[in-house]
């Protein structure tokens, strides 16, 4: 079978995408929304249609953020600002949570917001960070459980 | 789902259209949309234009779904296809003045990668009937080098990826009968019609 259109690709995934980079990439989310699916878009033809796509877009997306977030720190900031403490977006999660979530150590972190926030199943989480479908539940489930500690303290 | 686990998926929101429109626009800008396509309504009834960078490749009467439409570009030309009107704008204007009765010719450029061989020289004749009047099957058989091949030239037409622009509607059988038409007689007389052509 052929790949289906792009663009019926695009409709599928670019909510969940946006709203995943919305929360992870926060004022990178714009960028890293369109440069994602400019990358899927040029690899789009030679992807393996077998491939769980939902994984795939999530793969590139997760890969934005980790470029932009370097980028950002090779990039000297004037004043040591608080990044956008308090810019609560009215249709994201909330933002002291997400705060706790960023505190996390870095797998059990990436786990929480493919897991959670991408809604990705544990299959998907696994292939996206390139670990084991086991490494996946007990990052995820160890991030909640820190989470919830911290967050009803 | 632990109360947590609800608050950090947060309501459904979606991807802002502007951005998206965005995102299109960069895509063509670095030559990633092998194909744009756009719904057009027409007194025809409905139909699905397509464009590749070389000019106008399709033009598909819708009876079901769009989609399937959009899925027959994807398999015959590439699986970059994105809906995106204004990479149509001057096909859909010159349609529209068409239909208006105010364009008797088309300039926009075609892209008959759909076509191959005898069919596609049956349709080049074709194009090249003029408003207002007709041919016969026998006829743009002929140009295309088979002056026997009526019955070929009446499947060239059949395939014909993109009529009213490649005017098929105006071959019609020596004898004088209307012969056929992919898109339903009705539209083909319509056609005719608009044109004065009976």
């Amino acid at each position: 079978m052929s790949a289906p259109p792009f663009e019926r690709f695009l409709q599928t995934h670019k909510d969940d995408v946006y709203r995943y980079l919305k929360a992870v990439a926060r004022v990178h989310a714009d960028d890293c929304f369109q440069e994602t699916f400019i990358s899927a878009l040029q690899a789009y033809p030679r992807l393996d249609h077998s491939a769980d796509p939902r994984a795939w877009i999530f793969t590139i997306a997760r890969r934005k953020v980790i470029d932009a977030h370097r980028a950002e720190k090779r990039r000297p900031r004037p004043v040591d600002s608080i990044p956008d403490a308090g810019t609560n977006d009215p249709d994201g999660p909330d933002e002291a949570l997400l705060h706790l979530v960023r505190e996390l150590p870095l797998k059990q972190k990436e786990a929480v917001e493919l897991r959670y926030i991408g809604d990705l199943s544990y299959e998907q989480v696994a292939q996206v960070m390139g670990s084991s479908l086991e490494a996946a539940r007990q990052n995820a489930s160890a991030g909640i459980r820190s989470l919830r500690k911290r967050w009803n303290a | 789902m632990s109360d947590i686990t609800r608050k950090l998926k947060g309501p459904r929101s979606a991807a802002p259209a502007l951005l998206v429109d965005d995102l299109k626009r960069r895509a063509a800008e670095q030559d990633l949309m092998d194909v744009a396509y756009a719904p057009l309504d027409s007194p025809v009834g409905p139909l699905v234009v397509a464009a590749t960078r070389r000019g106008l490749v399709r033009i598909s009467y819708v009876y079901e779904d769009p989609e399937f439409v959009v899925e027959d570009l994807a398999a015959r030309i590439s699986p970059r296809v994105l809906e995106a009107p204004e990479r149509l704008d001057d096909v859909r204007r010159e349609l529209d003045e068409y239909f208006d009765g105010t364009r008797t010719n088309f300039d926009i450029a075609i892209d008959w990668r759909l076509t191959a061989g005898f069919t596609r020289k049956v349709l080049r004749a074709t194009a090249r009937v003029p408003y207002g009047s007709t041919s016969t099957y026998r006829e743009v058989a002929g140009k295309a080098g088979s002056p026997r091949g009526s019955r070929a030239a009446g499947n060239a037409l059949g395939s014909n990826p993109i009529p009213i622009v490649v005017p098929c509607h105006r071959i019609l059988h020596s004898g004088g009968g209307m012969g056929g038409y992919t898109g339903g007689l009705d539209k083909k007389i319509y056609l005719l019609n608009l044109e004065g052509a009976i």
